[in-house]
């Protein structure tokens, strides 16, 4: 659930240069800004580290900020680039960390094996498709709240899925797996 | 049809095989990160921005090479 939007007298302050409005603004919205960033990385720590360095961008950017405008969703924005950027710096197959959850419902037809290898294609794909099939497929997420997040259209956000997923096929053929 | 049929068996292998962040024990944050990003904030307060380094440093060379501005220099201080 999005945090409330504070007052037109923080957002005021805040983009004045006030720390105290910062730090306000910080603490009602880390909670949001860290579980959507954990939705990207995955990873609770790596998902703490890119949540501070989000809000050290949004520091940096407050005199850019508009207060009329949301707050939530223009730390969203600057949350999903901060993101994008640490895929961008990950080698490509990092390990995935051990807490990663499991399915509710696993499905005796599809094999450990076939998880495994769908992961690690996964993980191959180029960090902007990752994203959008992360958020709309994994996630589910409506297009519309990604859309914003990455600032393109949600026509763009289906074809990037559309892309991601043709690739992850592709990627599977060539080992030599039909999915 | 069958590039749909695909397409969704693709998608559901995906969910299968990397689950909803929310189902996580730690989806939510569980501890406050104000303390870390205090800490950012004063590292950065104390350090000097590489442009003030580089007005120094012309300025040290200035007054090197031409001593008789140092005058015209405290002038303007």
């Amino acid at each position: 659930m999005p945090a409330l939007e504070p007052a037109i007298d923080v957002l005021r302050q805040f983009s004045a240069g006030n720390v105290d409005a910062f730090e306000s603004l910080f603490r009602q919205h880390q909670g949001e800004v860290y579980r959507w960033i954990l939705r990207i990385v995955r990873d609770p720590a790596v998902a703490e580290d890119v949540t501070v360095e989000t809000f050290w961008r949004i520091h940096r950017a407050h005199a850019r900020f508009d207060p009329s405008r949301s707050f939530g969703a223009w730390a969203r924005r600057i949350a999903t680039n901060a993101a994008l950027d640490h895929l961008k710096s990950e080698r490509p197959e990092t390990e995935l960390p051990d807490d990663l959850p499991q399915p509710a419902l696993l499905d005796p037809g599809i094999s450990q094996e076939l998880r495994d290898k769908m992961a690690q294609a996964f993980g191959r794909l180029p960090p902007k498709l990752r994203i959008a099939a992360t958020l709309a497929v994994i996630e589910e997420q409506p297009y519309q709240e990604i859309a914003a997040a990455l600032g393109i259209s949600a026509g763009a956000v289906k074809l990037r899925v559309f892309r991601a997923v043709r690739q992850l096929r592709k990627d599977l053929k060539q080992q030599g797996i039909e999915p | 049809m069958k590039d749909n049929q695909e397409q969704e068996r693709i998608q559901s292998l995906l969910k299968q095989a990397l689950p909803p962040t929310g189902a996580q024990p730690r989806a939510s944050l569980q501890r406050d990160l104000w303390p870390a990003m205090r800490r950012r904030l004063d590292q950065h307060s104390l350090a000097v921005p590489w442009f003030d380094w580089a007005v120094l440093a012309a300025l040290v060379v200035c007054v090197a090479l031409f001593p008789r501005a140092i005058p015209v220099l405290l002038y303007h201080l």
